[in-house]
């Protein structure tokens, strides 16, 4: 039951937030050759500890931001607009 | 009847209110302010369970959640709790209890004879004896001798709606730790919460000898108790905390909930700080036969003694190796008892006030010995020394030491740390938000507890309470037994495992505690090893040649008691567990004789009438006539502004910016791996206004995917989402008569076919609000769909209805698409579904630019030549073949799946049955002829195109 701070409406509890994976992932070009596009895909950091990612406040306001949280302890670092 | 050992005087009890309860069918009397333990103890009754694995007689053993023994099938009035802890349990009158391990009564125990074989069955006996032919075989009978209570499946407890509340400040414990925490905290304008399991505050102060602030320890609390009303704290009691989870967020059960059929009641709280202030758990000694009614712990036995003013024993033997017993001892001679108190410590270690303080009272203080062993059968008769020395004894009482209760420290992620000289864990890595003080913190000295406490609540050293109590040696390592007697040392009560598994789990190399709780089974009871687990250790080290500290704990979950599910589900149950969507128009569909069916989450008319052929009657109506349909959970999402073209052809796979206002488009949207993701039609109302009619159960799904990439790659001042599903009813009119029936509803829409044909929309009126009408088809005919403000669905569906049309369900609709090959995404596809797969490679090979999936359609895998592809599949004989049914093939003498069958349906229309599936290869395969399977039957099926009725779609203008 984590409190997740949304840059729009502030500390708010997880049941309001949906997971969107990693931040930072780059959207390849159709002119991407087959091993780019399924790492785009199929492939993410699953970080053990600093995580950037990507959260959807979709139970509020609706807005996509990104993250900073360790994923062990759970800690929030900040977050940040991606959009 | 005087209860046999119920003390004249003293105690917390009201001696004026009797209570009548029964335990296995007898009849007995406890009074108000009895737990059912103590009203059991008070009667005399010594058996009250019978172990887990050997059935051996087991009585009360501690007064509080770590009870591994007496443990109660509870009945009162509406209430049945299956597995109630006695301990903890107020009596009420009228209480129906009965022991619920035992074959007969926890008396006379019909599988009493297992423990006469015990020893040939030993920790992991079942799993290794039980594996030919494999455990699964005699499972179900072994499990038939274990288990801790039965569920009452008839039973339909209710429970009371979760409180959710916020506080600056929670203190768990109100001991004189919790309680100088949350006065020092309370004075400083914060938001304090106090959480107390019994329905008291003082904690042992409450029965143990200790002056505060001048004042007897227990008016200390209940003035604290006041102090703290007066300030608004809240105070939750009989109120135990289970878990302390992410980010400060505790759960309590709450019990004696009026509200609550079952009893209890949910509270999570968040705090800024937690201050846990749970205490200690007594730790048991080892001796042989320790587990015999008549022996528990030393602090219970005070607990009983003191507070409900039950004589435990005549004749009492105290044994320990610390000071905290010696109180134990004071007060049952005080009850009238003869007492030995038997130290494991030599002379020279002990308080020699304490020591002498015993001897003046007339007990007989035995320095530097250990009890050994328990003597008698049913219960506890003697006990043998380690100098030799035998006592009769009718009670045995016994305090190994002290072990902090960290689990919720645990649970928030510190890490404790073994501290020898006290043999227990204490609070090791700090943790953020989490305070643990008083006996959970390894404080064992009253001041010292009080003025740390009040220091973690924000006061000074100086306002804390004061006691001026002696530092006492309160906890010390566990003496462990020295000799080999042979016999059996328990060291888990309520798992039946004793020092001797713990060593042939070693001696078999499961000696990591984590393999040593799995094969013996240690500390994985409901008690969840409470009063086993250090002593465990201890064995452990021992018999390993390793020290404590180096063997870590096993893992500490949630949660700290037995909690019901009904109390973890709330109101959460029933229709509130998911809330089912319901249509505008329910209550005409129920009129009409609907049979409802849910479908996506939604609560929709599968067909309307009772008989038998009101599927095949529907359909025929559909293509001889006209039906009427309630599709308005159909998705209706709305997307608007200059760039909502650009966004609706990056969604869809199907391009939509070229599709002209007021006509509309069927298209596929994909995932990014170019999975089918949904089918649907685009309207286009306005240059910069379009609706997304997707199918009803991925509404949610699609909402979200247009909106994340709105966020992702779009300016948000020129593109907007809105869901406007529940908005709108949409009644759906489909069929030969359907355009006679849509111009008697008078929308005030031209529906010439030259100026509307088919895949047209336009804007009309219905009762004077806006009805939006498009020429759509899901069923192969002619057909309109007219969506309505939700309120209008009813009188629309009714003048339908008048004007000729029949009534369409469901399940007649999925036989009507299907004769024309229309799919259902997620039936007719699955996860490997690509669009070409389904004959729609259009976009595919056309479109050069951007759209959702697209990388995707090119690897070698989406074009490898013998996909998975959508066919329609002809079988011989009047029997629909089931969904499921495989394709096969003969591949090097073994049979090989080559896809499987999606929709299988009987067609009136047609006359024979018909199927669609996906097939490798799909109508490229050299032969059309196929072999299907479906467990065990065999079918002969012809592949062909999936579209089994008018293929030129003649009738949609028809
Ligand atoms: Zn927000």
């Amino acid at each position: 039951m984590q409190h997740f701070p949304c840059p729009w409406c502030g500390n708010r509890a997880e049941v309001e937030f949906r997971y969107a994976g990693d931040a930072g992932v780059q959207r390849p070009t159709r002119t991407a050759d087959d091993a780019a596009w399924a790492q785009y895909v199929h492939f993410r950091r699953n970080a053990k500890g600093a995580a950037k990612e990507l959260w959807v406040h979709s139970g509020g306001c609706g807005r996509w931001f990104a993250l900073s949280r360790d994923t062990v302890t759970h800690t929030i670092t900040g977050s940040e607009p991606v959009a | 009847m005087i209860p046999s050992r119920r003390m004249e005087q003293g105690g917390a009890i009201d001696r004026a209110q009797r209570l009548r309860f029964t335990f296995d069918g007898e009849a007995y009397e406890g009074h108000a302010g009895d737990t059912v333990a103590s009203a059991l103890l008070a009667n005399g009754v010594r058996i009250v369970g019978r172990s887990f694995k050997y059935h051996r007689p087991r009585g009360i053993y501690t007064a509080g959640p770590e009870e591994p023994s007496a443990i109660l099938d509870l009945r009162l009035g509406n209430r049945h709790d299956p597995n109630a802890r006695a301990t903890l349990e107020p009596l009420a009158d009228g209480m129906e209890l009965r022991s619920i391990h035992a074959n007969g009564t926890a008396e006379n125990d019909r599988l009493g004879f297992l423990d006469r074989i015990a020893r040939f069955i030993p920790a992991a006996f079942y799993y290794k004896t039980f594996m030919w032919p494999n455990w699964m075989a005699y499972e179900h009978r072994i499990r038939a001798l274990a288990g801790l209570g039965r569920v009452d499946l008839s039973s339909r407890a209710t429970s009371a709606a979760h409180r959710h509340v916020q506080a600056d400040v929670c203190v768990v414990g109100a001991g004189p730790a919790g309680l100088a925490a949350a006065l020092a905290a309370s004075t400083r304008g914060k938001r304090v919460m106090l959480v107390e399991a019994q329905g008291e505050l003082g904690g042992t102060v409450l029965y143990r000898e200790a002056m505060i602030d001048g004042m007897p320890g227990a008016d200390w609390a209940r003035q604290a108790e006041r102090v703290l009303r007066d300030r608004g704290v809240e105070i939750l009691r009989r109120s135990t905390a289970l878990a302390l989870y992410d980010h400060n967020v505790l759960s309590i059960v709450q019990k004696d909930v009026a509200a609550s059929a079952n009893d209890e009641r949910l509270w999570l709280v968040r705090a800024g700080r937690m201050v846990v202030a749970t205490g200690a758990i007594e730790r048991p000694l080892l001796f042989a036969n320790n587990d015999r009614p008549g022996i528990m712990l030393a602090d219970a036995a005070l607990l009983y003694t003191r507070r409900y003013a039950v004589k435990v024993g005549n004749a009492c033997v105290v044994a320990t190796g610390n000071d905290s017993a010696y109180e134990v001892a004071l007060a049952l001679r005080q009850a009238g008892s003869d007492v030995h108190l038997i130290d494991s410590r030599p002379e020279r270690d002990i308080d020699p006030s304490l020591a002498g303080s015993m001897r003046a009272a007339g007990i007989k203080l035995v320095p530097a010995t250990l009890v050994e062993g328990a003597g008698g059968h049913r219960s506890v008769e003697a006990v043998a020394l380690s100098n030799g020395q035998r006592i009769v004894s009718d009670v045995v009482v016994h305090s190994g030491g002290w072990t902090p209760s960290l689990h919720l420290y645990c649970h928030a992620k510190g890490k404790p740390s073994w501290d020898a000289v006290t043999g227990s864990y204490r609070p090791g890595s700090a943790v953020a938000g989490v305070d643990v003080v008083g006996a959970a913190a390894g404080l064992w000295d009253l001041d010292a507890m009080l003025r740390n406490a009040t220091e973690i609540g924000g006061g000074k050293a100086g306002e804390a309470p004061s006691s001026g109590t002696g530092v006492r040696q309160w906890t010390a390592p566990t003496p462990l037994p020295a000799g080999k007697s042979g016999k059996r040392i328990w060291v888990d009560l309520q798992n039946d495992v004793t020092i001797a598994d713990i060593k042939l789990a070693v001696r078999e190399n499961f000696s990591a505690v984590e393999h040593l709780k799995r094969y013996t089974t240690i500390g994985m009871g409901t008690d969840q090893g409470k009063t086993s687990n250090v002593n465990a250790l201890a064995v452990l080290a021992a018999s390993s040649g390793r020290e404590v500290a180096g063997l870590g704990t096993t893992t500490f979950r949630p949660p700290f008691v037995p909690v019901s599910m009904a109390t973890i589900a709330g109101s959460e149950r029933g229709e509130l567990q998911v809330p089912i969507r319901r249509l505008p128009a329910e209550n005409i569909h129920r009129q009409e004789g609907a049979c409802f069916r849910e479908y996506g989450g939604a609560l929709r008319p599968a067909w309307y009438g009772a008989d038998a052929d009101a599927i095949a009657r529907e359909c025929i109506a559909a293509r001889g006539n006209a039906v009427v349909f309630d599709a308005s959970s159909l998705g209706k999402i709305e997307v608007i502004g200059p760039q909502a073209a650009a966004l609706l052809d990056f969604v869809y796979y199907t391009p939509m910016a070229s599709l002209a206002v007021g006509r509309a488009r069927y298209g596929l949207t994909l995932g990014e791996a170019g999975i089918v993701a949904d089918d649907g039609v685009v309207l286009r109302l306005a240059p910069n206004h379009f609706v997304v009619s997707c199918s009803s159960s991925h509404v949610a799904w699609m909402a979200a995917q247009h909106e994340a990439w709105r966020q992702d790659r779009f300016d948000l001042a020129q593109v907007f989402i809105h869901d406007a599903t529940a908005h709108w009813a949409t009644i759906a009119i489909s069929g030969p008569a359907s355009k006679r029936i849509v111009g008697e509803l008078g929308l005030g829409v031209d529906l010439d076919d030259a100026r509307f044909p088919h895949m047209s929309v336009a804007t009309g009126r219905f009762a004077g609000r806006p009805a939006r009408i498009a020429r759509v088809s899901f069923t192969g005919e002619r057909g309109y769909e007219i969506a309505v403000p939700a309120t209008l669905g009813a009188p629309l569906w009714q003048k339908a209805r008048a004007a000729g049309a029949t009534p369409l369900g469901i399940e007649a609709l999925g036989v009507l698409r299907a004769e024309k090959g229309y799919i259902y995404v997620g039936q007719d596809t699955d996860g490997e579904t690509l669009p070409h797969d389904l004959g729609m490679g259009g976009p595919r090979a056309k479109r050069q630019d951007a759209y959702v999936g697209d990388r995707s359609l090119f690897t070698p895998a989406a074009s490898k030549p013998n996909r998975k592809r959508l066919v329609g599949i002809l079988v011989e004989g009047k029997a629909p073949i089931p969904v499921g049914a495989h394709g096969i093939e003969l591949k090097d003498g073994r049979r090989r799946s080559l896809g499987y069958v999606t929709s299988s349906y009987w067609s009136a229309a047609l006359g024979h049955p018909i199927a669609l599936g996906l097939i490798e290869g799909g109508l490229e395969r050299a032969s059309a002829a196929i072999e299907l399977e479906h467990l065990g039957q065999r079918f002969t099926g012809r592949l062909v195109p999936p579209c089994f009725l008018d293929p030129k779609g003649e009738r949609l203008n028809g």
